[in-house]
């Protein structure tokens, strides 16, 4: 490589690569290749059908095109429904995870009761949502009720994990300080706590909103009501024109939840 | 606080006729690790002083002051606060002393998303409601109080900046606003200049003794700045492994009393710069 | 005590400022209620729900073991749709990544096409994305790992993005000044300083992913989700613990894969 190379030095000259040693590099490249050979050919799909289908599949792209937005009120309502599902799950999971995160603060709560509150926080966060969903609908049946307490369930669970970290990671000195005036309990959570914890919590609680907006949108699948109930039932009855219209109607709403989530976050620093 | 016999009786008469600012009798504190931060203390402040307590970290400076206002809780003693025990108060009663007593930090512990305002008034909230206080419905003349606090402490005008954007000095002179404004009958200072500037430190060091000597408010000032320690106080108080070594006017304290407090290796004048460790 | 005037009331709040306040409050207030109400709660069901969810655990417990040969299969299958479809992602958000990123985009045409792909993907969840894949390709793993790739890349394109424009440039002029093309501008001095941010992120998503290819069975698109479902419906409870104890150490051992992964990077 350099011009200047005397000739009893050596000619090469290899890269330094992230993984240290050419011969990590290798191994990790190599394990890439067995992972692919071995899933590919143990994963249950039949590649010749595969590609046979790709006319099909062709045709159903295009029959998804232009969307058809003909059957606009059921579209609306559906949307209508999974808004107000995001919502009104937010505020009851708000409700919900103001004790469960000053349960699972270890700097407030008792030790079992800490160990509960985690214990519950880590299970609700491993699930999926439609898992919950599922449930929710097997025991309240079809309908948007459903689809509320499955949010309400994640996003106390979010919140509450959320709002323990920031009271775990409060300032003790500001307590201390309006405890040392004379100040009664809640006049030291009023003072001291809340303006630390207050503006972050809010930032949280708008994100969880969107984030609720987009789940709202998936739970229906299963018939925990919203648009996805719709978009489900169009693909059923091969509508595939006006599911690109609910696709992009979903896209355009997330969007638009998500913009102005930034917005207020921004606003609120 | 339960019935007394006619010598608990006498006594406490006597004792009130010796009123003493503050009274601290045989103060122990143990900690649960079994390490003894107190031994045995007894002080007595008899009128408005400025006290300075110096000693090597670890020696039982900290642990003195937070047991005045129990923020640590002593193991046993009494800390008579003109003739009010304090330890044996309930949760109500200790709130009401604490009010009597005005702390300042080292680390200025404002709340920092709160304006210069609200941090001042929060020296009021023992006396105010809970309804009134979330509302910031201050009594008259505690608002003109704090006005005039701010412009005592030379931040007029400031009342409305984030406690956040102001400098280390301006913060702790937040900070003593907020101790003034429970108008209280004693100061405690933890180490108030560890974290400021020299010249910063010399400022509120002059400034605390000119507002003890213009409210008459003894003031306990936790220092580990010897130099500061001798110029500003009118008594010093050495600490050596939870007692107290020394308590004398600070023309007094030789080099020999020095090597008494801080041990003879430790003892280590500081050069001018007032290196900021805390204690 | 002073002579001086001092006055004796305080605002922390401007009459404006609390305006807005209110405004704000009332807004929220007013689509809380609105949400509530068009929902047509039932609030008597709410009366008897502890006694329901009381009687679901009794019934799940205990898991019946002889299940899990069942879901073995299943299980590997929903880590093969993961990894599989995260790959896929990573190897199409990289273009797509220099598309939108404002520094590396050829013109404002191309940026856009470029946020327009990342608004797409990351609008739809990836379980619709599947419903989309299972009506193209019909059900099966297939779609599953499309849908998983459909979704990550506007994932891992937006924050690959967002690294390549903080990327210094004083290193792109330097390879630039030496005549390089713009290609080899990018593999130079792009894309090392890219590189634990690309890591990072796939590692990240790919956790995201072990947890969505869970229920993608529910839609067709493969793995676990099927017998999940399957279980539910038929209320074999016990069965679907067992299911449910299985998706738990997968998506655990998978987080604490991404975690170590993660903290090595950094």
């Amino acid at each position: 490589m350099s011009v200047l190379a005397s000739s009893d030095r050596a000619a090469t000259w290899r890269p330094p690569t992230l993984f240290g040693t050419r011969l990590k590099r290798a191994v990790f490249w190599g394990c890439v290749i067995v992972y692919l050979v071995w899933s590919l050919t143990t994963i249950d799909i039949d590649f010749a059908r595969a590609v046979a289908g790709l006319p099909r599949a062709l045709d159903i792209i295009t029959r998804m095109f232009p969307p058809n937005f003909e059957r606009w009120p059921l579209l609306v309502t559906g949307m209508l429904e999974s808004v107000q599902i995001a919502i009104a799950a937010s505020i009851v999971g708000i409700v919900l995870s103001i004790p469960l995160g000053i349960c699972a603060a270890r700097n407030l709560a008792p030790k079992p009761l800490y160990l509960a509150a985690r214990g519950l926080i880590v299970v609700g966060r491993t699930f999926h949502e439609v898992v919950i969903a599922i449930f929710f609908v097997k025991l309240f049946g079809f309908g948007p009720i459903a689809g509320l307490l499955t949010l309400a369930f994640a996003s106390a669970i979010f919140l509450g994990k959320m709002l323990a970290e920031d009271i775990e990671n409060m300032k003790e000195g500001p307590v201390e300080a309006v405890r040392a005036t004379g100040a009664s309990f809640w006049q030291v959570v009023f003072y001291a706590v809340t303006p630390q914890v207050l503006v972050k919590t809010l930032g949280v609680i708008i994100y969880r909103l969107d984030a609720n907006l987009r789940h709202s949108t998936v739970i229906g699948i299963v018939g925990a009501g919203g648009i996805g109930q719709t978009l489900s039932a169009s693909f059923s009855r091969y509508d595939f024109d006006f599911s690109s219209a609910i696709l992009l109607t979903i896209a355009a709403m997330v969007a638009l939840g998500e913009w102005f989530s930034d917005w207020v976050r921004r606003k609120l620093r | 606080m339960g019935h007394m016999s006619t010598q608990e009786q006498v006594q406490k008469l006597a004792m009130k006729a010796q009123r003493q600012l503050l009274e601290v009798q045989n103060l122990v504190k143990v900690y649960k690790t079994g390490k003894r931060a107190l031994q045995e203390v007894n002080f007595i402040i008899d009128r408005p002083q400025v006290v300075a307590i110096i000693g090597s970290s670890g020696a039982g400076k900290s642990t003195f002051i937070r047991c005045i206002n129990r923020l640590v809780e002593p193991t046993s003693g009494r800390i008579l606060l003109n003739g009010e025990d304090i330890v044996s108060l309930d949760r109500k009663g200790l709130r009401a002393a604490r009010r009597r007593v005005g702390m300042i930090f080292q680390e200025y512990n404002l709340v920092e998303r709160l304006t210069v305002m609200q941090n001042v008034l929060s020296g009021r909230l023992g006396y105010v409601g809970l309804l009134n206080s979330i509302r910031y419905k201050f009594p008259p003349e505690d608002i003109r109080a704090a006005f005039e606090l701010l412009d005592r402490v030379g931040l007029k005008g400031y009342e409305n900046r984030r406690a956040d954007a102001l400098s280390g000095g301006q913060r702790q002179r937040v900070g003593i606003a907020r101790a003034l404004m429970q108008r209280p009958e004693l100061l405690l200072l933890d180490e108030p200049t560890a974290s400021l500037d020299p010249k910063t430190s010399r400022q509120i060091m002059r400034l605390v003794g000119e507002l003890v000597n213009e409210r008459k408010t003894p003031a306990i000032i936790n220092i580990h700045d010897v130099a500061l320690a001798k110029a500003h106080a009118d008594r010093i108080i050495g600490f050596n492994d939870g007692r107290i070594v020394f308590d004398d006017v600070p023309a007094n304290l030789t080099d020999e009393a020095l090597a008494r407090i801080y041990g003879d290796e430790d003892w280590n004048p500081p050069a001018d710069d007032g290196e900021a460790t805390g204690s | 005590m002073n002579t001086k005037n001092y006055p004796d009331i305080w605002q922390r709040y401007t009459p404006r400022e609390r305006l807005v306040q209110w405004l704000w409050l009332a807004g929220a207030a007013f689509a809380a209620a609105w949400s509530v109400s068009a929902l047509d709660i039932e609030w008597a069901f709410f009366a008897d729900a502890h006694e329901q969810a009381l009687d679901l655990v009794t019934r799940m417990w205990p898991p019946r073991w002889e299940y899990l040969p069942v879901i073995i299969q299943p299980l590997i299958e929903t880590i093969h749709i993961a990894t599989l479809g995260t790959m896929a992602s990573i190897v199409l958000a990289l273009p797509v990544a220099f598309l939108a990123a404002r520094n590396t985009t050829l013109n404002s045409a191309t940026w856009l096409l470029g946020r327009a792909i990342l608004v797409a993907s990351r609008s739809i969840n990836t379980v619709i994305w599947g419903l989309v894949f299972v009506a193209i390709f019909g059900p099966g793993p297939l779609a599953g790992i499309f849908a998983v790739a459909a979704r990550s890349v506007g994932f891992i394109a937006k924050l690959i993005a967002e690294a390549i424009e903080e990327v210094d440039h004083g290193q792109i002029e330097a390879i630039e000044a030496t005549g390089a093309r713009t290609l080899q501008v990018y593999a130079t001095a792009i894309m090392p300083q890219i590189q634990p941010v690309l890591i990072g992120t796939s590692i990240y998503r790919w956790d995201i992913n072990v947890r969505e290819s869970s229920v993608l069975g529910f839609v067709g698109a493969g793995g676990i989700g099927l017998q999940l479902y399957a279980s539910i419906n038929g209320f074999a409870w016990s069965q679907v613990l067992v299911v449910l104890i299985a998706i738990l150490a997968i998506v655990v051992i998978s987080e604490g894969i991404s975690a170590y992964v993660r903290s090595r990077i950094s």
